[in-house]
């Protein structure tokens, strides 16, 4: 095994090399060296790549430009920034990584371009759980908020409307996804955790934290109002103003009344926040939890009973692509759903899009813990090498269909968004 | 005759053109960009270039219904002009002890050199370093609470160390005495020493000599040290934010909100009132000072 990839390296190196001087050897097809090389006076394939820490990982870098000759120029921005990006310098990147959310801006501002369904090779092999809003098992999932099935196809090549039936154009090819639920410390809480009302029980007060990102923190209160019984939502991720109003009371009513330790950012706040015991219960990504515990502080990714906040992100390209270029991202796209960065991520307990390829490039074992929710018979590395998880431990959440079964909603722009970031502003000054 | 005043002005222009360049380059012409679109309208992804005051509006949003209770707009400039006078008083106090210390006491030019670059190895590292430099310490299982309840001077570790109103203040003074000593040092270095002589001489107590002589003849390192440390606190919101847990508003962090949800228009309108309130803080204490004379 090691051998061959030893062997596929070298002569990647070589094409590298060739590539400099400008007569680079391209080996077809992602990675495997068939039949006779063709040869072009080619520029280096380049692909400024735009897009959060997700995806965005050296080793996945190092591996494309191993397989496809691909160098994949990395700008990593929050997502925020990421959007910002797209919509004021739409020339500054080529391919884009991005949340479904986002699309509901990105989209009608004309600066991507929608990919062809047809020329991704394994697009009918992508989880329905993007395609149909369904487990492969058929069990439905949640639908509240910005649900990537929504917002997946576009109703022409350079339509700026969703299309509720499947077409050829897909907005955002989908790549990785997860269900957020709240992290805990186990060691300083000390009982079963299991409704999101947690996070603002007073039993915790001066010890909580949310995100203060107004469209994902503002998701957070709606689980915790509606675990508490006060309200129930039409849908979470598009309230009115009334219930903008009403969620932002009950979150203020809690910060006066000392609830929060402090909000965070982004993701080593969230982890530090957590680990210096400045707080027990937070709102976490999971790779945060799994930082926490790298730590030796013990940490939770608590399933909860209410269910989860799921988000989900994929690649398009940006409006300006085109030509060789537009190809190389099809490739890049395509080796991207063919295996081994499915199999990446799935190791730091993200979903990969296509879980037939992702599973290939996993140990049974792995595959059983990570997605199927058994014990780990072995001990669980992370893709650097480093120890995750010892033998015997069960992933928090349990399995792939008990996890993503149970989201609740997803994240979202409302159609009062602008409304609801006034709203926050006046709950941060409260 | 006319030739020469004619070079002189056209050398007066050369010397002050590179400025003149990046300050209209790069201070007018954007200002004015960003007053223009603060008057734009805005959707959910685009400005759209129509005349429209909905920044302005949205941002003083029920101002007036909710008195005698304070709007967002209003309780963030109020909680940010309470940081700057609690600021600048304990900077200005600070700053002017250690310059004082610096001007007067220390003899040898070489020790005034010497303890003044002292000062500025906070300045080796970055801002956000050393703020972030204090949670460690101020934190609950922190140095300082560990220490405390080590030495069982309070039972129970502080929360108020930390993601506070005092952790915020305790940073920005770290951050911003240095700015308030140099100028004031720089202007009681010119004070001649023999007027403080001269006042001694004419049986002033020490504390007269400080009121009568050196204060009113540091006044314009005062004033340009209270500007550097005013306008710093008025715009910030990275300590703000750090230091406070996110928990305190401050009007950058409105600006940046809004810049986050792509609201330009609604962030121009935001970045206009704060400059509109910085300028007329800096207009107020010019006023009591005239710089420019006093250089």
């Amino acid at each position: 095994m090691s051998k061959r990839s030893d062997i596929k390296a070298g002569i990647s190196r070589r094409n590298v090399l060739k590539g400099a001087a400008g007569i680079a050897g391209i080996a077809a097809g992602s990675g495997a060296i068939t039949g006779f090389p063709y040869v072009r006076a080619a520029e280096p394939k380049v692909l400024r790549y735009l897009g959060t820490a997700v995806n965005e990982g050296d080793l996945i870098g190092t591996q494309c430009l191993k397989d496809t000759g691909i160098k994949l120029e990395y700008v990593t921005a929050t997502t925020d920034d990421v959007t910002k990006r797209v919509i004021t310098q739409p020339n500054s990147f080529d391919v884009l990584d991005t949340e479904y959310f986002s699309l509901k801006k990105l989209v009608p501002s004309g600066n991507i371009l929608a990919l062809d369904a047809r020329k991704i090779k394994e697009f009918d092999n992508i989880t329905p759980v993007f395609t149909k809003g369904q487990l492969p098992n058929g069990k439905k999932i949640g639908g509240q908020g910005t649900a990537p099935w929504k917002v997946l196809y576009l109703e022409g090549k350079d339509s700026k409307v969703f299309s509720k039936t499947p077409t050829e154009y897909v907005t955002l090819i989908p790549t990785v996804y997860n269900a957020d639920t709240l992290g805990i410390r186990p060691d300083l809480i000390k009982r079963p955790i299991n409704s999101w009302a947690e996070l603002l029980n007073p039993e915790f007060k001066g010890r909580a934290s949310i995100l203060n990102i107004p469209s994902i923190g503002i998701m957070d209160a709606a689980m915790v109002v509606e675990a508490t019984g006060q309200y129930k939502y039409a849908d979470k991720g598009n309230m009115t103003r009334a219930e903008i109003d009403l969620t932002m009371k009950i979150l203020t009513e809690a910060k006066k009344a000392g609830q929060f330790r402090a909000f965070w950012t982004d993701f080593n706040q969230s982890v530090n926040l957590m680990a210096s015991g400045e707080t027990v219960i937070q709102s976490m990504w999971s790779p945060a939890v799994t930082a926490v515990r790298k730590k030796g502080v013990p940490c939770v990714f608590q399933p909860l009973k209410e269910g989860y906040r799921s988000w989900a992100s994929g690649f398009c390209v940006s409006k300006g692509v085109s030509g060789a270029k537009l190809e190389w991202a099809y490739e890049f796209v395509n080796w991207f759903l063919s295996g081994w960065p499915g199999a990446y991520l799935n190791r730091q307990g993200y979903y990969s899009a296509v879980l037939s390829t992702a599973q290939k490039n996993m140990e049974p074992y792995e595959w059983a813990y990570w997605m199927e929710g058994k014990p780990a018979e072995r001990d669980i590395k992370a893709p650097d090498g480093s120890l995750l998880e010892k033998a015997g431990t069960v992933r928090d959440g349990g399995s792939y269909d008990e996890r993503m079964g149970n989201v609740a909603c997803w994240n979202a722009v409302m159609d009062e968004n602008d409304y609801m970031v006034r709203k926050w502003n006046e709950f941060i000054a409260a | 005759m006319l030739e020469t005043s004619f070079r002189q002005r056209a050398i007066g222009w050369l010397q002050a053109g590179p400025m003149v360049i990046i300050f209209v380059g790069f201070f007018l012409i954007p200002l004015l960009f960003v007053i223009v679109v603060s008057f734009w309208d805005y959707n959910d992804y685009e400005m759209l270039p129509v005349f429209s005051g909905r920044g302005y509006t949205d941002t003083f949003e029920s101002c007036l219904d909710q008195l005698p209770q304070f709007c967002t707009i209003l309780r963030t400039y109020g909680s940010t002009l309470k940081f700057c006078l609690i600021v600048w008083s304990l900077t200005l106090v600070i700053g002017f002890t250690v310059a004082y210390f610096l001007a007067f006491h220390v003899r040898s030019r070489t020790w005034q050199i010497g303890l003044s670059l002292l000062c500025t190895i906070p300045f080796w590292t970055s801002n956000v370093i050393r703020m972030i430099a204090w949670i460690p310490l101020l934190g609950r299982n922190g140095l300082v609470n560990n220490a405390l309840v080590g030495l069982k001077i309070v039972d129970r570790p502080l929360e108020w160390l930390l993601f506070s109103e005092f952790s915020v203040v305790l940073a920005f003074v770290h951050l911003f005495t240095f700015f308030m000593v140099v100028p004031i040092f720089n202007s009681m270095i010119r004070i001649d020493k023999a007027l403080i002589e001269a006042a001694y001489d004419s049986g002033a107590s020490g504390f007269q000599t400080l009121v009568n002589v050196v204060i009113p003849l540091s006044k314009p390192g005062i004033v340009i040290g209270s500007i550097f440390v005013i306008t710093i606190v008025m715009g910030d919101f990275i300590t703000i934010g750090v230091m406070g847990g996110q928990q305190i508003a401050s009007a950058g962090k409105i600006i940046q909100t809004r810049l986050d949800a792509i609201q330009f228009p609604a962030a121009a309108a935001n970045a206009v009132i704060l400059l509109a309130a910085t300028m007329m803080i800096i207009a107020a204490m010019t006023r009591l000072v005239d710089i420019r004379k006093e250089l």
